[in-house]
């Protein structure tokens, strides 16, 4: 019973790591006042980028620094499109998902029979094999500690450094932040190239460690669920973190009810995740005033200093 | 950044002629782009480009297909193109085609047999309110609940493509199909007849014409189109004229889903001719494109959903003549629309080549 339990928990991390790690990026990216809807795109980018130089390189680390590089290199075309070109963020967030599926679909393809070592989960000797304590602390795969860390980073970058202060002041008031002398642009730009790397590492994370291999579309929606999470977190990075984990847990509900035996359709169940989403975000937008004290004040518009 | 190379100035007033021009240059960037990528993938680029763009037109079967893909693209780009101008976001229209084709095509299957001329009518009806009631879903969630319509709209994509693929899989799976996922055929007063002999283009086509007439009338000439323009241009200023935003909400959602509905019924009624468990390559989400292409008019929108299906009729001749994957539509397709994205500035804009002397914009740090 306790085994299972432990399972459970330790299955529910894994399947919530990519989520945390998106919805992160994204959390910062419309901190400062930028809405990226293109996390599902930058994804999938990763994913692919990430398994192709592991799949010649033969090194797992390096395959994801390539998937970090991605996203963040198709942020700076999101960037240069809505920050330096003024364009509307909305259309070009959906250009960046449609771009990514076709383009991550096309140079994708020879490898989606290749295999890859994946990144193994920590072994910490005895500690690892612990009871109980072992798998639930000692024995994750190193990307979810880092989730972790990410998101105390974020935490502690946002809300107790100037840095962080920054930023805020950039996606609540652009024009003041300009006014008393801080580049809104350049400051914007950072925090969507963070979004970006954080996406094209989540995306790493699907590719190499969660599922290893490469498929058209594998991210199903996750970058979606991470975008609408960071509504559900009230742009707060703990509250992220306890939201990914519940959509993991959903996400393994899944495959437990089907181990179980349970006779529903795989297609209802596959479902799952979509509903909750839906659910989810229907129930806590209904705080208008709660989205509205959190949300930034700019979020989705463009800035140019002399209007 | 780029600030130093070149700066943006303000125009006084939108570029009537820039709003033209720029489908046009990212059409020309696009081709470009082309150039460079088959170039790199070790094709003769000319030739190449001509199998892309030229040679799947250059037959009457060809021009055929042209017109049949870009029906349903056009339907659902002049729908979609409603609801952006009021400034609401629905990207699932690939779930509301889903939605419209469950619909539909459950009438053509629980009709068998029946040789009514009204059997067609029938599944178009039901399509368009699949299409509606799967629309209904985010526009209530947004106005009752005030949940982004972008994130439900899209949620439901997948949980309609889903319900798709349990259908064909299960209760309307044909049982002398060999058990694969599909439906029995529809019988031919469930199918829509040819209009073009030579080429498998169908009804649909007209259907489209219409719908795309109504809603320039729709647009251009009535008051409801009038209040959603403003809307979507000037939300305060529509608020202050009384002009209600939830029902704005409504509307744009719902024509979308039915425009979406009726192209599903167009697909298995149409080249499909049952269920399966995919009714459309992505026409849904190319439709997002081809309503920023037209740029939400809808003349427009026609035009753009023959370049759009021409792309599509591309990906395939590639992958017969090039050996290249047919995603490499879908690439293009994305690329296009960064490029209409970003020409789009020139609307707003000026663009001023040089370093400028004393810069005004440039904060000085306090």
């Amino acid at each position: 019973m306790t085994d299972t339990l432990v399972q459970i928990v330790v299955l529910t991390l894994a399947a919530g790591t990519p989520l945390v790690i998106a919805a992160l990026g994204e959390l910062v990216v419309e901190k400062s006042g930028v809405l990226n809807l293109g996390v599902e795109g930058m994804m999938l980018i990763g994913a692919v980028a990430a398994f192709i130089v592991t799949v010649h390189t033969h090194g797992s680390w390096l395959g994801v620094v390539a998937g970090i590089a991605a996203g963040a290199a198709m942020a700076l075309v999101f960037g240069v499109i809505t920050l330096t070109l003024k364009a509307n963020q909305v259309a070009t967030g959906l250009a960046l998902s449609l771009f990514g599926v076709g383009l991550s679909a096309f140079v994708g393809l020879p490898y989606v029979a290749a295999v890859v070592e994946p990144i193994k989960s920590v072994d910490l000797g005895w500690l690892s094999r612990l009871p109980v304590a072992g798998p639930l602390l000692f024995a994750h795969n190193p990307l979810v500690y880092a989730s972790l860390a990410l998101c105390a980073g974020v935490e502690w970058f946002l809300f107790h450094t100037r840095g962080g202060l920054i930023v805020r002041a950039v996606g609540e008031s652009p024009q003041s932040a300009h006014a008393i002398g801080y580049r809104v642009i350049a400051i914007r730009y950072a925090a969507v190239l963070f979004g970006g790397g954080c996406a094209g590492l989540a995306g790493a994370y699907l590719s190499l460690a969660f599922t290893p291999l490469w498929s058209e579309g594998m991210t199903a929606g996750r970058g979606w669920i991470a975008l609408a999470l960071v509504v559900f977190a009230t742009w707060k990075p703990l509250r992220v973190l306890a939201g990914a984990w519940l959509f993991g847990a959903v996400t393994l509900a899944q495959f437990q009810i089907q181990a179980a035996g349970v006779d529903i359709p795989a297609q209802l169940l596959a479902m799952l995740p979509y509903a909750a989403t839906i659910v989810v975000l229907a129930l806590i937008s209904r705080d208008a005033t709660a989205i509205r004290r959190n949300s930034p004040a700019s979020l989705g518009k463009p800035f140019h200093p002399e209007t | 950044m780029l600030q130093s190379m070149f700066r943006l100035e303000a125009r006084t007033a939108p570029s009537r002629s820039a709003k033209w021009l720029s489908p046009l240059i990212a059409i020309a960037a696009m081709i470009a782009c082309g150039f460079v990528l088959f170039w790199l993938l070790g094709k003769d680029p000319v030739a190449a480009l001509r199998a892309f763009f030229i040679e799947p037109v250059a037959t009457r079967y060809g021009i055929g297909e042209l017109l049949l893909k870009a029906s349903p693209l056009a339907l659902i780009g002049t729908g979609l193109a409603i609801g952006y101008r009021a400034n609401v976001w629905n990207i699932g229209a690939e779930g509301q085609l889903a939605a419209g084709a469950i619909a539909g095509g459950g009438v053509a299957l629980a009709l068998d047999g029946t040789a009514g001329a009204w059997v067609l009518p029938a599944m178009f009806v039901a399509g368009a309110l699949g299409g509606i009631a799967w629309a209904a879903i985010p526009a209530f969630l947004r106005t009752r609940c005030n949940a982004n319509e972008i994130l439900t709209s899209l949620m439901l994509v997948y949980i309609a493509t889903l319900l798709l693929s349990l259908l064909v899989h299960g209760v309307w799976r044909d049982p002398e199909g060999f058990n694969f996922p599909q439906s029995r055929m529809f019988a031919a007063s469930a199918l829509l007849p040819n209009i073009l002999e030579g080429t498998r283009l169908n009804a649909g086509a007209l259907l489209t014409l219409f719908a795309v007439a109504l809603a320039w009338v729709f647009t251009q000439r009535s008051f409801v189109g009038f209040e959603m323009r403003v809307a979507g241009l000037a939300p305060d200023a529509a608020r202050y004229a009384g002009i209600s935003a939830p029902r704005m909400v409504w509307l744009g959602m719902l024509i979308g889903g039915a425009c979406a509905g009726v192209a599903g019924v167009g697909e298995i009624a149409g080249p499909i001719g049952q269920l399966l468990p995919s009714v459309s390559p992505g026409y849904g989400f190319a439709a997002i494109i081809v309503a920023f292409v037209g740029r939400l008019h809808p003349v427009g929108v026609l035009l753009a959903s023959l370049l759009m299906s021409l792309l599509y009729l591309g990906g395939e001749s590639a992958q017969l003549e090039l050996n290249l994957p047919s995603s490499v539509t879908g690439m293009f397709q994305g690329t296009l629309l960064f490029f209409l994205l970003a020409a789009d500035v020139l609307i707003h804009y000026r663009v001023r080549v040089g370093v400028r002397a004393a810069s005004r914009s440039t904060p000085a740090r306090a």
